[in-house]
Order: C-alpha cells, then sequence, then structure tokens
C-alpha cells in the first residue's frame, strides 16, 4: 500500500524506538551473562575472576533455588487456578442481567488499580493479622480459633493476596470475551434444545477459550516476577518458605552483593519466563494476520 | 432478541451479584474507613465499621510527618513522564508499522513483545550497577527513563491495534489531496487517532504508578515515589493501621478512578490487542 | 486538459506480478471504465495513475509529462474512493475545503470554491455536518465534492458505488455521467459492474488477470468482442456458450448466442427444449431453457410471455448475431 518514499520515511520513524529497545534489551542482558561467569561480590571489589559456570553450579544446587522454584511455581499455580476459574465465574455472573451492573462491575475490577505495596500491607495488617485482624475476629465470631496467617500458611497467604489482584484482570478479558459471543449463536444452540449446561460447555466455552490462554499466558508472565508483596509481607521467610526465584536473585544481588550468582539467577529466571513467552508470542503472532 | 427476564431471576442475580462484588471491594473499603478512624479504633475488636467517631486527622498527619506529598510528586512525575517520553518514541514508530508495513513488521513487534517478557531480575544487576556508577540512583530521571522503556513494547502495541483501525483509504486520500507527511500526521491521523493516544495514556500511567519492581529496587528517600513509600509502612509504622490507610487511600484514590475510566481499554492494552 | 498516456507499465508485488505490460491512451475529456472481474488488476492500474503505489517499470505520461515518479498530489489528479475516505473529525465544508487548504488557497477562494461544489452537488443544507450523520449517498456526493474543487486534470474514481443500495446506484450512476458533461474533464472509473461499464463509458477497458483483453466503446464490445472473456463479461444475461458438434457446423470450436438475439416458437425452429425457469421481470421475461443435446440455454421473451414451467419451445439464433470463437476462445473477424 505504500510508495518507496513513505517506506524510506516509515524505517526513519521506527529507528528511535527499535534502538532504543534493543539497547534495553540487549546491552544488560549480554552484562548479566558476562557477570553471571564471574566470580564478583560487591563487597570484595577488585577481586573479579573468570568462574566459568560455577555460579550456575552454585545457584542451581542451593537448597534456596529448589525451594524458590517449587514456590514459584505453587504461587503461578495457586493464583491462575484461583483468578481463571473465579474469574470464568465472575464473568458469567457479570454478564447476567441485574440492577446495578456497572457498579458492580467497577467493584470487581477496582482490586487491580490498587499498587502492589498497598494490597500487600492492607491485606496482611488490617485483613490477616491474627490479633485484631478482621479474619480473626470473624473466625472468633463463629466460635473458630483464629489463623496466623503469615505464620502457619505463609505462601497460601500471599496467594490470596496476588490473587485477589489478579481476579479482575481475568474477570475483565473474559467478561469481554464472553460479551463478543455471537448471541445468535446461542440462540440457534437453544433452537438445537441444548440446555443452559450443554450451552456453556459445547458454545461458550469453546469460545473463551483463547481468551483464556491469554489470561493464563500473561498472568504468568506477571506473576514470575511477583516482587513487591512479598517484600513488605514476609521478606522471603520464614526460612524460604515464600522465597521466589525472583526474590532470591533480589537477595543476592541486593542484601549479600553477590553479582556474579545474582547474575546466574537473573538468566536462570530469563529461561523460565521465556519458555511461556514463546507460547505467547506464537499465540499472539498467529493473531496479528 | 432481548426476551424479558423474569423479575424473580433478576433480583436473585441482583443479589448475588452485589454480594460478590462488595466482597471482591471490602478490602478497599475497609482502608478508606479506617483512614478516618483513630488509631484505636482501628484496631478495635469488634471492629467499628460506620458509627465511629470520623476524623481527618490522619490524611493531616500523613502529610506533615513524612513528607507524602514529595512523594505523591516522584509518582506523577514518574509515571506521566515515563508515558509521555514514550509516547513520543511509540507514536511514530506505530504510524510507521500501521500504514507502511513490511514483511518484517510482524517480526519487529513480537520481537518487541518479547523485551516485556524479560523478567526485571534478568537485567537488574547490570541496571543496578550502571545507576551507581551514574550518579542515576535514587533519581526521578534514571526511574522515568527504565519505566520509559519497559512499558514502551506495551505502548507500541497499543497505539498499533489503534492506528490500524484507521482506514488507510483516508490517510490516501489526504495524500492525494496534496498534504505533506507531517500534514498528513497533524491534520488527519492525529486528530483521528485521539481516543486511542488518549486510553494509551491512560493504561500506561496507571502501569508506571503501580510499577513495583523497578521503584523498589532503584530508589530510596529522594525520589522514592508511593509504592516505595507505601512499603516503608511494612516495618513498625505499619502497626499505625490508620495512617496507613490514609496514605494507602491517598495512592489508589487518583489511579482508580482512571482506570475505572479506561477499563474497556485496559482489556486491548494488557491483551496486545489479543483480546478486544 | 487531461491526457493520460500509460507506457509499458508493469507492477510487480515481490515476485507476484499483478499487471505484466500495459499500454494505454486515454484523450482529454474521455470517460474511460476500467471493468474486470475482482482481482484482475483494475484498482492496482488506477493506484498507479494516482501515484499511490510505485510503478514497477514503464512511464505514465499526463498531458504528456512524465509523472512517474512524481508525488501523488503532484499529478493534478482527484480519487473518490470506494469508502469514500472522508475526514470524520471534519464537517462537510472542511472536507471540501482541505485540498485547497493543503494547497494555500485564499479564505475567500476556497469559501466560494466550496459552496460552489456544495450547490452542484446539493449538499449546501449539509456543509456543517459530519461525514458519520449524513447518508450513503451525500457521502460519496461529498467525497466527489472533494475531488472537483481541486480542478483536477483528471478524476479517479475507485468503484465508487459498491457501497450504495441498488435505487442509489443508478440514481449516482446518472448524477455522475451528468457531471462529466458539465465538467468537460476526463475520467477513469474502476468497477466490477459490467451496467456501469456500458452506461457511463466513452470508451470501455476490459482486464483480466493484470491483461488488456479489448479496448473500445460500449456498443464494440457488444457487437465484436475480441475473445470468450470479453464476450461473456459483456452483456447481461450472459452470452449462451455452445460448445461441440452445433460448433463445429459453423467451423468453430466455440459459439455465442446473446439471449436477446434468439427467437421464439411453440411451433418450430432450430433448437427443441423445455422451458425451466421463468424470470419475469415485466418488461422482460429471461427463460432458462434446456435444450436437448446443448444443455441449459437462457434466452430473453417479451415481458407477457405465457410460457410456463415444462412447456416446449423452440429457439431459433440470429444467423448475424452469431459469435464464432476459434480453440483458443478468439474471436473469428
Amino acid at each position: 500500500m505504500a510508495t518507496l518514499q513513505t517506506r524510506a520515511s516509515a524505517r526513519l520513524m521506527m529507528t528511535p524506538a527499535v534502538v532504543l529497545l534493543l539497547l534495553w534489551m540487549a546491552v544488560p542482558l549480554a552484562m548479566t551473562l558476562y557477570f553471571s561467569m564471574l566470580r564478583y561480590n560487591l563487597l570484595m571489589p577488585g577481586m573479579e575472576e573468570w568462574a566459568g559456570f560455577l555460579n550456575y553450579r552454585f545457584f542451581l544446587t542451593d537448597p534456596a533455588f529448589f525451594a524458590g522454584l517449587l514456590n514459584t511455581l505453587l504461587l503461578v499455580g495457586g493464583v491462575l487456578a484461583i483468578s481463571v476459574g473465579g474469574g470464568i465465574l465472575m464473568a458469567l455472573l457479570l454478564d447476567q442481567p441485574f440492577f446495578g451492573q456497572g457498579l458492580v462491575r467497577l467493584m470487581v475490577i477496582a482490586p487491580f488499580f490498587v499498587m502492589p505495596t498497598v494490597s500487600a500491607l492492607v491485606w496482611k495488617n488490617m485483613l490477616m493479622h491474627p490479633v485484631n485482624g478482621l479474619f480473626a475476629w470473624l473466625a472468633r465470631t463463629f466460635g473458630l480459633q483464629p489463623v496466623d496467617w503469615f505464620g502457619q500458611a505463609p505462601l497460601f497467604s500471599i496467594v490470596m493476596i496476588v490473587s485477589w489482584q489478579w481476579l479482575p484482570f481475568a474477570t475483565l478479558i473474559l467478561l469481554t470475551a464472553l460479551q463478543s459471543l455471537d448471541s445468535e449463536q446461542k440462540e440457534a444452540a437453544e433452537m438445537d434444545g441444548a440446555g443452559a449446561l450443554s450451552r456453556f460447555i459445547y458454545i461458550v466455552l469453546p469460545h473463551m477459550a483463547r481468551a483464556i490462554t491469554v489470561v493464563v499466558l500473561i498472568e504468568t508472565i506477571f506473576l514470575l516476577s511477583v516482587f513487591a508483596e512479598i517484600l513488605v509481607t514476609t521478606n522471603g521467610g520464614p526460612g524460604v518458605q515464600t522465597t521466589t526465584v525472583t526474590y532470591l536473585v533480589y537477595v543476592q544481588a541486593l542484601l549479600q552483593f553477590d553479582v556474579g550468582g545474582a547474575s546466574a539467577g537473573g538468566i536462570v529466571a530469563v529461561v523460565l519466563a521465556n519458555i511461556v513467552a514463546i507460547f505467547l508470542v506464537r499465540l499472539i503472532g498467529k493473531n496479528l494476520d | 432478541m432481548a426476551r424479558s427476564i423474569p423479575t424473580r431471576t433478576r433480583l436473585g442475580f441482583t443479589l448475588v451479584g452485589w454480594l460478590v462484588g462488595l466482597l471482591i471491594f471490602f478490602p478497599i473499603l475497609w482502608t478508606v474507613l479506617t483512614s478516618f478512624k483513630s488509631e484505636g479504633t482501628a484496631i478495635a475488636t469488634p471492629p467499628q465499621f460506620l458509627f465511629f467517631q470520623w476524623t481527618a486527622e490522619n490524611y493531616a498527619e500523613v502529610n506533615s510527618r513524612s513528607d507524602y506529598f514529595k512523594h505523591f510528586m516522584n509518582s506523577v512525575v514518574i509515571s506521566v513522564g515515563s508515558t509521555l517520553l514514550g509516547l513520543l518514541i511509540a507514536i511514530p514508530a506505530a504510524w510507521a508499522m500501521a500504514f507502511a508495513p513490511t514483511k518484517r513488521t510482524k517480526d519487529v513487534l513480537l520481537w518487541m513483545l518479547s523485551t516485556k517478557m524479560l523478567p526485571a531480575v534478568g537485567v537488574l544487576v547490570p541496571i543496578y550497577l550502571l545507576f551507581r556508577d551514574t550518579g542515576l540512583l535514587d533519581t526521578r530521571i534514571g526511574l522515568t527513563a527504565v519505566l520509559t522503556m519497559s512499558n514502551l513494547p506495551i505502548i507500541v502495541w497499543m497505539l498499533y491495534t489503534y492506528f490500524r483501525e484507521i482506514p488507510g483509504d483516508i490517510l490516501e486520500a489526504a495524500r492525494m489531496d496534496g498534504a505533506s507527511l507531517a500534514k498528513e500526521i497533524v491534520y488527519v491521523l492525529t486528530p483521528m487517532a485521539v481516543p486511542g493516544i488518549a486510553s494509551t495514556l491512560l493504561l500506561n500511567i496507571i502501569l508506571a504508578w503501580n510499577e513495583a519492581f523497578w521503584t523498589l529496587n532503584l530508589t530510596a528517600a529522594k525520589a522514592a515515589p508511593l509504592t516505595a513509600f507505601i512499603a516503608s509502612y511494612s516495618s513498625p509504622e505499619g502497626l499505625f493501621w490508620a495512617k496507613l490507610s490514609a496514605a494507602s487511600t491517598l495512592a489508589i484514590a487518583p489511579i482508580l478512578v482512571l482506570g475505572w475510566f479506561s477499563q474497556r481499554q485496559l482489556v486491548r492494552g494488557l491483551t496486545f490487542g489479543a483480546v478486544k | 486538459m487531461g491526457e493520460i498516456r500509460l507506457e509499458k507499465v508493469h507492477k510487480a508485488f515481490g515476485t507476484t506480478v499483478v499487471i505484466p505490460e500495459i499500454d494505454l491512451e486515454i484523450a482529454d475529456n474521455e470517460f474511460v471504465v476500467f471493468v474486470g472481474p475482482s482481482g484482475c488488476g483494475k484498482s492496482t492500474l488506477l493506484r498507479l495513475i494516482a501515484g499511490l503505489e510505485d510503478t514497477t517499470s514503464g512511464r505514465i505520461l499526463i498531458d504528456g509529462e512524465d509523472m512517474t515518479a512524481r508525488a501523488p498530489a503532484k499529478r493534478g489528479l482527484s480519487m473518490v474512493f470506494q469508502s469514500y475516505a472522508l475526514y470524520p473529525h471534519m464537517s462537510v465544508y472542511n472536507n471540501i475545503a482541505f485540498p485547497l487548504k493543503m494547497a494555500g488557497a485564499d479564505k475567500s477562494v476556497i469559501e466560494e470554491k466550496v459552496r460552489n461544489a456544495a450547490r452542484i452537488l446539493n449538499l449546501t443544507d449539509y456543509l456543517d455536518r459530519r461525514p458519520g450523520q449524513l447518508s450513503g449517498g451525500q457521502r460519496q456526493r461529498v467525497a466527489i465534492g472533494r475531488a472537483i474543487v481541486r480542478e483536477p486534470k483528471a478524476f479517479l474514481f475507485d468503484e465508487p458505488l459498491s457501497n450504495l443500495d441498488a435505487a442509489l446506484r443508478g440514481a449516482m450512476r446518472l448524477e455522475i455521467s451528468e457531471l462529466h458533461h458539465q465538467l468537460h474533464t476526463t475520467m477513469i472509473y474502476v468497477t466490477h459492474d459490467q451496467i456501469e461499464a456500458m452506461t457511463m463509458a466513452d470508451k470501455i477497458v476490459v482486464l483480466n488477470a493484470g491483461r488488456i483483453e479489448q479496448v473500445g466503446s460500449p456498443l464494440e464490445l457488444y457487437r465484436s468482442p475480441r475473445n470468450l472473456f470479453v464476450a461473456g463479461f459483456i452483456g447481461s444475461p450472459r452470452m449462451n456458450f455452445v460448445q461441440g458438434p452445433e460448433a463445429e457446423k459453423l467451423g468453430a470450436a466455440t459459439i455465442g448466442v446473446r439471449p436477446e438475439h434468439l427467437e421464439l416458437s411453440t411451433g418450430d425452429g432450430y433448437w427443441k427444449g423445455k422451458v425451466g425457469v421463468a424470470e419475469h421481470l415485466g418488461s422482460d421475461t429471461f427463460l432458462h431453457v434446456d435444450v436437448d443435446g446443448l444443455g441449459q440455454v437462457t434466452a430473453r421473451a417479451d415481458g407477457e410471455i405465457g410460457l410456463r414451467h415444462g412447456e416446449t419451445v423452440f429457439l431459433t439464433p440470429i444467423r448475424e448475431r452469431v459469435h464464432r470463437f476459434d480453440d483458443k476462445g478468439e474471436a473469428f473477424s
């Protein structure tokens, strides 16, 4: 559709964005890769030396890494299950006509706009506090023993907080997908004698399948990097019970000043994220044509 | 097409809908309520829901004791600044990709997207060291630059999906009518793209405002935006629930309002156009 | 003036050849229609003339001047797009005024020309509206208005009527023809609809797969199509083609007879058949007749003919209106 002239100016106009992103991605990543092969600690300046794959060996054989990997998987898996499952139900509910629908919709999506540090602190202190928290009061009201959330089930507590943040995202996207379903399709199915449940299983769910995939992939990308919620609630503890791979890299870099080790961890995180990213990029790419 | 729904069914859904909605919204509501309590009322058992002595003193105190306004301004400068800078770089790029696509356009777009999927920890160490050595640590400029780069792919993508909806015919008509490239962009493209640019702006301010990895790792007292400032309540000060609530309410209120306005665009922006 | 000449114009997208090589001359003040099935390259050819696409090789001359490398706006042409391509954020007035503003015309000149165009096109009452508030026909007129204020050397129309309903299409056809008589300007009009081509053109260019099949006045194409493609494309309903022994009798591989060149009789005639579907249009009746040994043949009959489904009918082609084609599909001259 374009002539040579417009194509030339187009190339010029793309250059800043492409060059900047290339720098932003390639340079630090190359440095990380390089550092990961060094023995390099900020507390011992001038002592840098080539270490080969030693950092990787240390990082991958560190028991904290396995705990971190497991915690990461549990966190991502848990939040995905709650937010996607809940999101489907919420989307179906919000798709029904009722009074004040618009207002309820606004309330439901609100948590997504709350900054991570605020939601983590509000939940930790005001809701989940074992003595003064609202949950504790509720438990006592019903004659139950209040739960010490961050003491007894620290990872689960974080999963709850993060799920609360991401449920609106899943709901909103699944609702959008749901509403784009041609109502004639549903009516045709109804004429064909399909009941509400069969309509959901054979018409609605397949229609939402792509949106669900998108939600799963995008949430996974963001959830692999959950950081602030851990930092302000548990600091990765008790022990390493809530340390994820992301948090572990942070600890090594900015608390232990082990640049080499942290870099190796960073590369491992990149590899993990890429496994998901490949699927997501493919899916979006298909949609582009 | 529409059939009337029995009133009883409608009432039933209304009840369930509001119950679930209020439940999900409750933590925010609770934060706002608590921000108007005295510290004593805030931790009272049983909790006080509405009938307590309302007070605004927490807001005054948060501001006077902790330089709240400075951190608020940091948030504004960093989120708005990084978004505007991003738009400045992204608008020409998105224009080019939407209206003069080549065989490589798709690959470039997907590559840009893939940079967004790069986990931040992967580049934390070098960015931290570079910032330390160039004196950019704990500065608004440094953080603005980092957030610009980290949100650039989303900005380009959103603009691209909006621009693509503008029919190419109209731009060609302008070209036939004698408009130069600059005039074409100023008189024809931009007015038509304003809604798309506006929603891109909104969504990215939201994302930058709530960003909590780089802001926590690259700032300290000076350039800390609200995300990092609130994080300081995690230590002993967290015991002052009413003040935590007041600070939190102030931090989330402006963005919550923006978010409500841009909820439609959010879907498109965060799914890179894969769900509309 | 608006004389356009294409010399060996060739267009390829990568390795896909869209237009092999075309020579064409369009005289000043001529109404030329490019017609052909979709994908035949007619729109691409128009966009090459407009300058919206680069020519791969060859030259485009306007009034004797080589314009091949000239920017679209510098060629002195106006274009009306299929989608109208109106600027949605501008009023009708500003839409029509836009090319004049771009050319840096005086405010008073702009005002006068826009008012004048609006008067010609019956848009005076709508000048303050936005395109979104107009009907399809009105939008079409705004697009034409935007094209005429520039007083171009030639107008280019890219399937301008395809988004209108049938009644409006007929009316706009007349308006555009009328406009051509008023303005005395060259017009190049692209369509896939042979009725538009037949009714409006001084000269029709029939395109197929990027090649020019035939150039001529509507009646020339109707009377003596050069090959099977043109014969089948021009005329409605379509020409009947017959192959086999019946064609060989006339020394041809294929013979063609238009439905209106078949004489009907219930008594006797050349071909005997049974009436299938009869389409009664009032003025005419189209009979789809199953002829023994030939298959289905369409014939045009009197509007109020009383033949029904299943009745026997005889068809006799008018000898001198039978077209003969050789085994390559070319007409014998």
